[in-house]
Order: C-alpha cells, then sequence, then structure tokens
C-alpha cells in the first residue's frame, strides 16, 4: 500500500485548525481543518457555497475568522490584513487574475516591493532584469516592459505566478486557475505547477473538474456545507469516492415540491447560439414544469437566460411562447411577452435599494398601475400587498426601504416584483443562494405553488440538493452547450456532477 | 428612506431656520416678509436649475453644462428680441426651452449612445456652448436699452404682489413634484441611479433614461436662461460664469445623492434656498465676498459629509450581505 511519504515527515507550511466564520445568516465554514504541505499539490473540493472561497479569504487576510488558528511553520500567526498574509509567504492566483490591465509585467510584478535605488526611487533597471529572470523561471518568454493589458489570459496567470515567486512566496493559492485557459496552456501550466513543486511550494488547487485534480494533485481535502467531511492522498482514492463525498447528505424530505399534472409545451427554444457564450440550446418547457438547469459555475447558464430576455442578443435561433414565435430585442419585450428573469445576484441585478419595498414590486409593472401616464399609488401599494403577502413577507410597512431587510425578504420582494407581472414563464437564477435556511423553504414552497398554478418554471441552480428536489425535468450545461438532460425518476446527484464536470461513466 | 429623507429634509429646515435668526440678530430687517421674498426671487433662477441638475445627478449622472446652456439660450433669446422685436414673448421662451432641451439631448446622446462618462461629456459641451455665444455675437454684448419692454418687463410682471419669476419657479416645482413622484420616467431617474443593473432587468432603458433627464435639465436652462437675460436686462459671453457649482452645491446641500437615487424635490428647493440666503444674507451683514466664498465652501463641505455618512450606515449593510454570499 501506498505510504503517506509526503506528510508523515514533515511539517505542514501552513496549517488551520478549527476555523470557523460565520455571516448574518449563513454559517460559512464551521471548524474546519486544512493542512498545506511543501512540495505537495492539495486539491480542495466541493459544492458552490462549501466554503472554499471563504477558505481562501482567511488564508489571505481578507476575511478575519471567527474562531480557530492559524500555524505558519508550526508558530501560530494571524492574518488581520492581506499584505500580512502575503509576508507570511501566502498568495492566491484567482480565476480572474487580480492584477492591473494598465502597468507593465514588471511593475505587476513587484508592484508593493520593487527594488530601490539608493535615493528610495524605483531601480527600473534592475526590476525589469529581475522580472526578466522570474518570467524565464516560470518558463514566459515576456517582455517585462510591456503592458498587461495586451496579454491573454494565460500569460497574465504566468505573470501571477512570476508574482508569487518574486514574494517568495511558500504558500501559492491556484482558485480555479484553468477555467480560462485553453487545452495547451493547461498544460503549460501543470509543468508549471511541477516546477512549483520541486521548488518546494505548498499549494492549493481549487478545481472542479476531476481529470485536472486526479493529474495534479498529491493530497485532498473535501468540503460539503461548510465542513471538512474528508482528506487523505489522492493516489488512494477514485472519483466515485470524491464524488460522494463532496454530495452525500439525505436529499428529498425538506423539498415541498407538490405532484403537479405537467401540460402542453409553454415554450421551446430552438437552436439558439451565441458567438462566444453557448451554441446549440435546444429545449421544451411545458405548463406547470420546473425545469431544473445545473451546471458549474460559468457553464453558460446565466448568459444564455440573460440572452433569452434580450439582455444580449443570439446569434442564431428561435424562440416560441404559446406557438407564437416571439422576437425579444430588450427586457420590457421579454416581460411584456411574459418571460422574467429573476437574476442570480440580489444586491447587484435585483432589489433597488434606497427605493421603499411597494416601488420595487411594481417596477416592472407601471404601465399596469399608472393611468394616462400618471402613477396611482394607490393601485402600487394595493399590487405590492397582493404578491409580498403572498410570499409570506416580513416587514413593518411597504414603505420602508428594501436596504433594511434581510437577504431572504429582500429575495422575497424581487421574486414578489416579478411575480407581479403576471409572467407565463418564469426563470429564477440561483434562487436561494447565500439566503437562511427558513427563507430557502419558503422559496422552495412558493416555487412549487407557482408550478401547481399553471406557471412554468425554469431554475437554474448550482446545488444539487435543491435541483434534486425541486426539478421535474433537469438540463446539464458545461461550457456553453447542453451535455445531459435528465428526468426526475432517473436523477442522481453522481450523475449530475459527472456530466457536468465532464466525467464519462467508465472513467476510473 | 422616506424617513431618512423627511429628517434630512426637516434638518434642513432648522438649518434655514436658525440661519435666518442668526442673520436678523445682526440685520433685524432681513425677517420682513418683503425682504424674504426679494430673497426667494433672487433664488428662483437656482430652484429651476437645481431641479433640472436633480433629474441628472439622481441617474448617475452629472451636467456640469447647464450654466453654459443657460447663457447660449439667454443669448438667443436676446438675439431673436433684438432682431425681431415684434415677436411674442411666449414664443420667444418657446424658442429657447426648446433648444435648451435640443443642447441637452446632445449631452444625453453622447452618454447614451457612446457611453462616455458624463462628466467628461458636459465638460466638453459647457466649452462648446460657451464657445458658441462668442461665434454668435463676435463678442458683443446685448445691453438694456436693444431689448424690447415686454421681453424686461416679463419677470417683474406683477400678480397678488408677487414677481412672475418667483410664480415661475412655484410652477416648475410643482411640475417637477409631480413628474418626479407620479409618472413612470421619474420613477425610472430613480431606479437607473438606485441600482442600474437591476433596472435593465424591470425594462427600463437605462440610456435612454438618462437621456431623457439630461432633456430635462437642458429644457430648465433654456428656460433659466431668458429668466436671467431679461431680469438682469443684459447679455454677454460670460453670464453665469462658474454658476454651475452653485447648481450643484444646492443639489447636494438638498440631499441629492451624487452617487445616484437619492434625492427629493423639497431637498433640492431647500438646498437653493439655504444657499440663496447665505448669498444675499452675507452681504448685507458686511461680510467680505471672500469670507463669503469660504462660508459658501464649507456649508457644501459640511452638506456632504453629512449625506456620506448617511449613505455609508446604508451601505455597511449591503457590504455584509454581498460577503455573505
Amino acid at each position: 500500500m501506498l505510504q503517506d511519504t509526503t506528510t508523515s515527515r514533515m511539517k505542514p507550511a501552513i496549517a488551520l485548525e478549527g476555523i470557523s466564520k460565520s455571516f448574518p445568516g449563513v454559517h460559512a465554514l464551521s471548524e474546519v481543518s486544512l493542512s498545506l504541505y511543501p512540495g505537495s499539490v492539495t486539491a480542495l473540493i466541493g459544492e458552490n457555497g462549501a466554503g472554499k472561497s471563504t477558505l481562501v479569504k482567511i488564508l489571505t487576510g481578507i476575511y478575519q475568522p471567527d474562531g480557530g488558528t492559524i500555524r505558519v511553520d508550526g508558530e501560530e500567526a494571524h492574518f488581520p490584513t492581506a499584505s500580512a498574509a502575503a509576508r507570511a509567504g501566502v498568495t492566491a492566483i484567482h480565476q480572474e487574475t487580480v492584477l492591473f490591465d494598465e502597468l507593465s509585467v514588471a511593475e505587476n510584478i513587484f508592484l508593493g516591493h520593487a527594488p530601490r535605488t539608493r535615493l528610495g526611487l524605483i531601480d527600473w533597471a534592475r526590476m525589469n532584469a529581475d522580472a526578466r529572470k522570474l518570467l524565464e523561471r516560470v518558463g514566459a518568454s515576456l517582455d517585462p516592459a510591456i503592458r498587461l493589458r495586451d496579454l491573454g489570459i494565460a500569460s497574465k496567470h504566468l505573470v501571477a505566478i512570476a508574482r508569487a515567486l518574486s514574494i517568495d512566496a511558500r504558500v501559492v493559492i491556484m482558485d480555479e486557475p484553468t477555467a480560462a485557459l485553453s487545452y495547451k496552456e493547461i498544460h503549460e501550466l501543470y509543468e508549471l505547477i511541477d516546477r512549483l513543486k520541486a521548488d518546494g511550494k505548498a499549494i492549493l488547487f481549487i478545481s472542479h473538474k476531476f481529470d485536472e485534480i486526479f493529474r495534479i494533485a498529491d493530497r485532498y481535502t473535501v468540503f460539503r456545507d461548510g465542513r471538512m467531511v474528508g482528506e487523505g492522498l489522492i493516489a488512494g482514492t477514485t472519483q466515485d469516492d470524491l464524488v460522494r463525498m463532496m454530495v452525500g447528505r439525505d436529499v428529498g424530505q425538506v423539498f415541498p415540491k407538490q405532484e403537479v399534472e405537467i401540460g402542453k409545451p409553454v415554450l421551446t427554444v430552438s437552436g439558439y447560439r451565441h458567438p462566444t457564450e453557448f451554441e446549440d440550446i435546444n429545449f421544451e418547457l411545458r405548463r406547470g414544469e420546473i425545469l431544473g438547469f445545473y451546471g458549474l459555475v460559468g457553464a453558460g447558464r446565466s448568459e444564455f437566460m440573460q440572452s433569452l430576455i434580450g439582455i444580449t442578443r443570439p446569434s442564431a435561433g428561435a424562440v416560441r411562447l404559446d406557438d407564437r414565435v416571439l422576437v425579444i430585442r430588450s427586457p420590457a419585450e421579454a416581460i411584456e411577452a411574459g418571460i422574467v428573469y429573476v437574476p442570480e445576484e440580489r444586491g447587484r441585478q435585483g432589489a433597488i435599494i434606497g427605493m421603499p419595498i411597494f416601488q420595487n414590486v411594481t417596477l416592472p409593472s407601471l404601465a399596469r398601475t399608472s393611468r394616462s401616464g400618471f402613477l396611482r399609488m394607490a393601485e402600487e401599494f394595493r399590487l405590492a400587498r397582493e404578491y409580498t403577502s403572498r410570499l409570506d413577507l416580513r416587514a413593518a410597512s411597504l414603505d420602508q426601504d428594501v436596504g433594511t431587510l434581510s437577504g431572504g425578504n429582500q429575495q422575497k420582494v424581487v421574486i414578489a416584483k416579478w411575480l407581479a407581472t403576471r409572467p407565463k414563464v418564469i426563470i429564477l437564477d440561483e434562487p436561494t443562494k447565500g439566503i437562511d435556511i427558513g427563507s430557502k423553504a419558503a422559496v422552495h414552497a412558493f416555487m412549487s405553488e407557482l408550478a401547481a398554478q399553471g406557471l412554468s418554471v425554469i431554475m437554474v441552480s448550482s446545488e444539487i440538493p435543491e435541483i434534486m428536489g425541486m426539478s421535474d425535468r433537469v438540463v446539464v450545461m458545461r461550457e456553453g452547450r447542453i451535455v445531459g438532460r435528465f428526468e426526475r425518476a432517473e436523477l442522481s446527484a453522481e450523475k449530475l456532477v459527472r456530466a457536468a464536470a465532464g466525467i464519462s461513466e467508465t472513467a476510473p | 428612506m422616506n424617513l431618512l429623507l423627511k429628517n434630512r429634509e426637516a434638518l434642513l429646515v432648522v438649518a434655514i431656520l436658525s440661519l435666518v435668526a442668526l442673520i436678523t440678530l445682526r440685520f433685524p430687517g432681513f425677517v420682513a416678509p418683503a425682504n424674504l421674498g426679494r430673497v426667494y426671487n433672487d433664488t428662483s433662477i437656482l430652484i429651476i436649475l437645481a431641479l433640472g441638475q436633480m433629474a441628472v445627478i439622481l441617474t448617475r449622472c452629472i451636467d456640469l453644462s447647464m450654466a453654459a446652456n443657460l447663457a447660449l439660450c439667454g443669448m438667443v433669446a436676446g438675439l431673436i428680441n433684438v432682431a425681431f422685436p415684434g415677436v411674442p414673448i411666449p414664443l420667444v421662451v418657446l424658442a429657447v426651452v426648446a433648444l435648451g432641451a435640443a443642447l441637452g439631448s446632445i449631452n444625453g446622446l453622447l452618454v447614451w449612445k457612446l457611453n462616455i462618462p458624463p462628466i467628461v461629456v458636459t465638460l466638453g459641451t459647457l466649452t462648446i456652448f460657451r464657445g458658441s455665444i462668442f461665434l454668435l455675437t463676435g463678442g458683443q454684448w446685448i445691453n438694456a436699452h436693444q431689448m424690447s419692454e415686454a421681453f424686461k418687463g416679463l419677470p417683474r410682471a406683477d400678480l397678488l404682489g408677487i414677481p412672475a419669476l418667483s410664480w415661475f419657479s412655484v410652477l416648475i416645482i410643482a411640475v417637477m413634484f409631480v413628474v418626479m413622484t407620479r409618472t413612470p420616467t421619474g420613477r425610472a431617474f430613480f431606479a437607473v441611479g438606485g441600482n442600474p443593473h437591476a433596472a435593465v432587468y424591470t425594462g427600463i432603458d437605462v440610456g435612454r433614461t438618462r437621456f431623457l433627464a439630461y432633456c430635462l435639465s437642458g429644457a430648465l436652462a433654456g428656460f433659466a436662461g431668458y429668466l436671467w437675460v431679461s431680469r438682469y436686462a443684459v447679455a454677454y459671453v460670460d453670464i453665469a460664469l462658474g454658476f454651475e457649482l452653485d447648481i450643484i452645491a444646492a443639489c447636494v446641500i438638498g440631499g441629492i445623492s451624487i452617487a445616484g437615487g437619492i434625492g427629493s424635490v423639497p431637498g433640492a428647493v431647500l438646498g437653493a434656498l439655504f444657499l440663496g440666503i447665505i448669498k444675499n444674507a452675507l452681504p448685507v451683514i458686511n461680510t467680505s465676498p471672500f469670507a463669503q466664498m469660504a462660508i459658501s465652501g464649507m456649508v457644501i463641505i459640511i452638506a456632504v459629509a453629512v449625506n456620506a455618512r448617511a449613505e455609508r450606515r446604508k451601505g455597511r449593510v449591503i457590504l455584509k450581505k454581498a460577503e455573505a454570499h
């Protein structure tokens, strides 16, 4: 059998012990532990919302843990600021690299610790020469003087890694580094990671793609719902084991799904494509149906939905609603036709903070609540009261600023806003992301009730229990394409994860 | 929001009353009804302009070109009157309101269609409008004796003992109040500034809404242009030079958030009045012009600080929620 050779003899470069972090209404992390060893790649695995991003933010000093200890080389350490974490040698390379487009490559590498001349000015000659050396070490033949914006995403990653080397990082966190890379670039990244390992760096590798994890990682740690549920050597595990740890929990009981008679097709989408975001999207949505759209973040689901309601234009494709061919050029036309989209980001795309609740609710329905160009407040209050009470909104007054409500109640206002337009098709994008359990249940119950009333629902979700608990059928998207369709009866968490991550049924 | 705004407006009323009381200690004649009426009349043009600026600021934009627009429209009104003294004054007014709206629509189109930052667009058009006045006139002035009596007389016309200029501002306040609180377009101004991303999903065209706000501010600037030139009976390139800063200051003092989405008609009016009282009262109590400028500046900063504190408290709540995702 395999011996844990990397770790039995070595002390971790950095160790988290019993780290907890909660936000109002959410336990993001509860007493998780994680150890990263020099010269070893640890894969961090978990569904969206499992707490991976929170952990990275704690490691890099952006969030402070509520409890637990961080040890660097066995010594207890605190990272009150991002620069404290950087001084301790922890550096992160993010999904979207956080570098400065308008600065040169060398400036990006040395920002904050540029070599100085005796007069205290920046020593450009040395900075460029040092940058060139670092870039050679990561295998990039880039001119240190060119501006970062002229580089592709892969080269930017290399610059980020060169920066990590320049601050003598000992812990390198890679948060889905391959998400935007081509096949060739991914292989160059693998080689680079091998070189970083040889240099003795401790690497935390966050990815949803199992082939990558098995190619590059030495160890794994699995998170689920903010807890650490498993860790060990990659060589001693299988994809099936990891998938089971990721999703393994009781599904079904908590979802108030009603049995609904599914009717005729309401919405038919055929041949929808977009030059860069998605292609060949075909599906039917029937009356009374809840159609789940599952996939990893960046699979193109939200991009498709936004195109469907006229925010972006598809390059080809047809939509039929109730046997009528539709051309939707703007969200206003989509609302008019009876298709509404409840966006994912409540703060950015949902509620209008600073506006009273009733005005938020009536905003897309003003054509109906006004007469000859003038708003009728009484009518607005009536409409707002009708729909917020159906959602069991807790608010002192409908005149209250939406910003004063909790996240769950804000979500209810946003949903009430869309229901008040009396749609035929409602698209809910991550309807319960980031809200507390109680509000989640209310949103689910209401979703079920809508379907029972004959509305057709599209639910975009990255949470497997929600997808499995609520959907009549599920469409899985990966990299802009539909890669799987499942009826409710044949759903399983493993099938969904496999389809979304692109693991074939026969893979190890 | 309403409670906060009501508080803020109440705060402004208290500030204005204590300001008046303070001035009265030094100069008891200040509170005479006739004098207060005069102060209001003097502030009328600022009030009209502040209401136009408010619409623009609510949509997260800014209009630096209002004073230049006013000057150009005022000059055009004067030129029409000099060339065709027989043209009825209401027609002249209508013409410059349309011209002002057209100039505003240039700002709006550049912001909407070319996506240029509003501050850059209106800084550019400010200079263009001023330059155009010089091109039109070669730097010549139009003086009182060249204008017809009807042209100069309208703002002074007396109705129930109150000059027409004051009545015009009262009318504009009433119209703007209805527009902002009782029409879908007014609601859209708030929505676009409060959260442009969310507004898009509700079917509001953000660019078009901003365009309308600029047309509105332009039309009001055009109207104010006629009022200014007829009231002071003079038109030249540099009238109302730098007045855009007073307009924006009135909005800021009135609690209209520069970040967009928050503000009210009463707030803008009170902000303009506060500034108008300071400008009228300080010379009366023998404050030097330089001290006047310093005091006006301090008031603006204090107002911004008060507003910023109120908004930051809100911002924190949103941030916490955003982090929880």
